[in-house]
């Protein structure tokens, strides 16, 4: 165990139930959703209110699972961004090669198949952000914004936090919110699993001249998938994964070679397409924690598991983590209990991790299936996707599974209080 | 200690076991795993009779809470937490030292005591609600026990008392099962001869002068490795709920 050596501090400057490391999109919804629950909480970000609040028009979107809007409309914080999401109405999946675009074989899933509604909403990084701040300004959560923990321990009763400007927090339980690299994660001893893919994940948005019609495309390219999801008006947000080196000469191209050598794979089907925001690459890589906590800690959303975004699962994912602990942490506060016990953090664990692993190494498996030009397995993909589209009862649960439906859900995802 | 209806034996029992509290892999893993079901139950009995809201800052604040056979302080402690007033109770002298040292760590204010049902009724000692829990198998005299108890609430009063079934799953559950195959708790904790049914405890509890008004089953899930409350399955753990009329 990697924890601070020195003895908790007589007096910490702060006291809280509960201190949550990272102010992203996880750390900020269960700061709110706890709030909301009447713990008393402290958000610790890195980063200043001013860089939360304003990210600029960047073109990164997040696929919203329907379960997920759900924790949102619970929390209070999907009025503020309903009017600017776009509904996701149908999800095509095919098999498609390299400068040819769309083959005819191809999937369809249609949300009026489900009851549910619409199978999810795309809402822009620039819209969640601001909302989810707003929200917690009035829930009463203790934000410290712009500091860093460099420190942590801790003992049979808490965890006592130190922060560089030198403020002492100590909390019952502290959460992991910090991403892939868990600097919290590190400093419980926690290790890590993890596969790099040897793909990179090319991510921009691009206006086009025709309407999708609320469709978001899966079109599986033997270098990697290339997701179209739609953005409010005529413009879509595109994850594009191909081979490092091969993503890392795209990623150096100005615009309009990179326009060049997205056109052929995109297809035509939207009409003319232009850059619209800003262009990033992510390297794939899985990383599981091997524990989803340790004493007096728990972690979420990436720092508990950074899956391939094959589906836009890491934010629902972590989303799933957010509602659950809360759930864990609400019962055991109502009735007395110590919420950082190892008893308490047990429930959190057997609920979450079996989910999460089963998930990415799905995701994993659909991945290499479809990354592959072999024409064996091209033929058995395309009869996959057949034998999926014509089963009735296969599709609904194809679209429930990509609405976040399945599973032991949350009772916040299930449009339920705790 | 006078007029007491702890049996001696079952006491020195219970002593040697009392260092072990706390550790939840320990000796006392299974009321550590059933702990939860068990607050859930005594928690929601009490907001519902009181008219409390579990997500308010103290919701238990202003209620005078007696945990007889209070042990290390399993159920005590979340009665402090939730802003009661709590005295815990233990004939085992042990316990209270162990519960007292416990308590103070958390930073919970807990009046510990080495004492019996019986000899806090006749202080004239009064609350508004008292847990026992898993205590009235293992006393000499079931009746003056239960009495005692019922003169120890204020009118308006809850008893929350849960047991161990007598019938035959019981005995394979409870004595075969967590005694001597999972070697859960030490063989010879329970006398399954002891036991008492619900329907019994009812009568008991009746005679005592007190008004039962909830009976539930806590069952265990060997799937889930966890317990639950159940309507209808007594079989085995179970849990009632009394009132004082006043």
């Amino acid at each position: 165990m990697d924890q601070h050596p020195n003895p908790a501090p007589a007096s910490p400057d702060i006291r809280t139930d509960i201190a949550i490391v990272g102010g992203g999109l996880n750390g900020t919804a269960l700061a709110l959703a706890l709030a909301r629950y009447g713990h008393a909480v402290t958000l610790i970000d890195a980063l200043p209110v001013e860089t939360r609040a304003d990210p600029g028009f960047d073109g990164r979107g997040y696929a919203l699972s329907i379960a997920s809007v759900r924790l949102l409309q619970a929390l209070g914080v999907w009025p503020l961004v309903a009017d600017q999401a776009q509904p996701i109405l149908k999800i095509r999946a095919c098999d498609g090669r390299a400068g040819q675009g769309a083959s005819p074989l191809y999937l369809e899933f249609d949300h009026a198949e489900i009851e549910e509604g619409p199978m999810g909403h795309m809402v822009e990084d620039r819209v969640l952000r601001p909302a989810l701040l707003t929200a917690i300004g009035g829930a009463g959560v203790r934000h410290l914004a712009g500091e860093t923990v460099v420190a942590q321990a801790v003992d049979d009763l808490g965890a006592v936090l130190e922060l560089a400007s030198g403020a002492t927090i100590r909390a019952r339980l502290i959460i992991g919110a910090d991403g892939r690299a868990s600097p919290t994660a590190r400093r419980a001893g926690i290790t890590r699993n993890g596969r790099d893919y040897g793909q990179t994940a090319l991510v921009c948005a691009v206006e086009h001249d025709l309407p999708h019609e609320g469709t978001a495309w899966q079109l599986f390219l033997p270098h990697g998938p290339l997701a179209i999801l739609p953005l409010t008006g005529n413009r879509s947000s595109i994850v594009w994964s191909e081979t490092t080196a091969e993503a890392a000469r795209i990623a150096a191209l100005d615009d309009a070679g990179y326009l060049e050598e997205l056109r052929p794979r995109f297809g035509d089907f939207l009409g003319e397409i232009r850059l619209a925001g800003a262009r990033f690459s992510y390297p794939l890589i899985l990383t599981l924690a091997n524990s989803f906590i340790a004493k007096r800690l728990a972690l979420v959303g990436d720092a508990a598991h950074g899956v391939h975004p094959i589906a836009g699962q890491g934010l629902n994912l972590g989303l799933r983590d957010v509602a659950a602990l809360t759930e864990v942490l609400t019962h055991a506060r109502r009735r007395g209990d110590d919420i950082g016990s190892a008893i308490t953090l047990a429930g959190y664990q057997r609920w979450r991790r079996f989910d999460t692993t089963t998930l990415a190494l799905g995701m994993d498996a659909v991945n290499r299936l479809f990354s592959n030009d072999n024409p064996v397995l091209r033929l058995g993909r395309d009869l996959g996707l057949g034998a999926v589209g014509a089963l009735p009862g296969l599709r609904r649960r194809f679209i429930r599974e990509a609405a976040g439906l399945t599973g032991d859900l949350p009772r916040l995802m299930a449009g339920q209080p705790i | 200690m006078t007029d007491t209806t702890i049996d001696p034996a079952e006491v020195a029992k219970f002593e040697a076991m009392a260092a072990e509290w706390w550790d939840p892999e320990g000796k006392f893993k299974p009321l550590h795993m059933l702990n939860p079901c068990r607050l859930d139950y005594i928690t929601g009995q009490i907001a519902a009779e009181f008219g409390r809201d579990l997500d308010a800052a103290a919701p238990f604040a202003g209620l005078r809470v007696l945990d007889i056979g209070c042990g290390g302080g399993l159920l005590s402690e979340p009665m402090a937490r939730l802003g009661a007033d709590v005295v815990g109770a233990d004939a085992a002298p042990r316990n209270i030292p162990v519960a007292q040292v416990h308590a103070q760590a958390q930073g919970l204010a807990i009046d510990y005591r080495h004492t019996t049902a019986e000899d806090l009724a006749a202080s004239g000692a009064q609350f508004d609600v008292v847990l026992n829990m898993e205590v009235v198998e293992h006393v000499s005299d079931p009746q003056g026990f239960l009495t005692a108890c019922q003169r120890l609430l204020r009118p308006g009063g809850l008893m929350i008392c849960s047991t161990l079934n007598r019938n035959s799953k019981s005995f394979v559950v409870a004595i075969l099962g967590a005694e001597w195959v999972m070697r859960w708790l030490p063989r010879g904790t329970h006398d399954w001869r002891k036991f008492i049914t619900p329907d019994e405890l009812y009568a008991l509890i009746r005679a005592a002068g007190l008004v039962p008004v909830d009976r539930k089953g806590f069952v265990f899930n060997p799937a889930g490795w966890s317990w639950s409350i159940s309507a209808r399955d007594l079989s085995v753990n179970y849990v009632t709920a009394s009132v004082k009329p006043g």
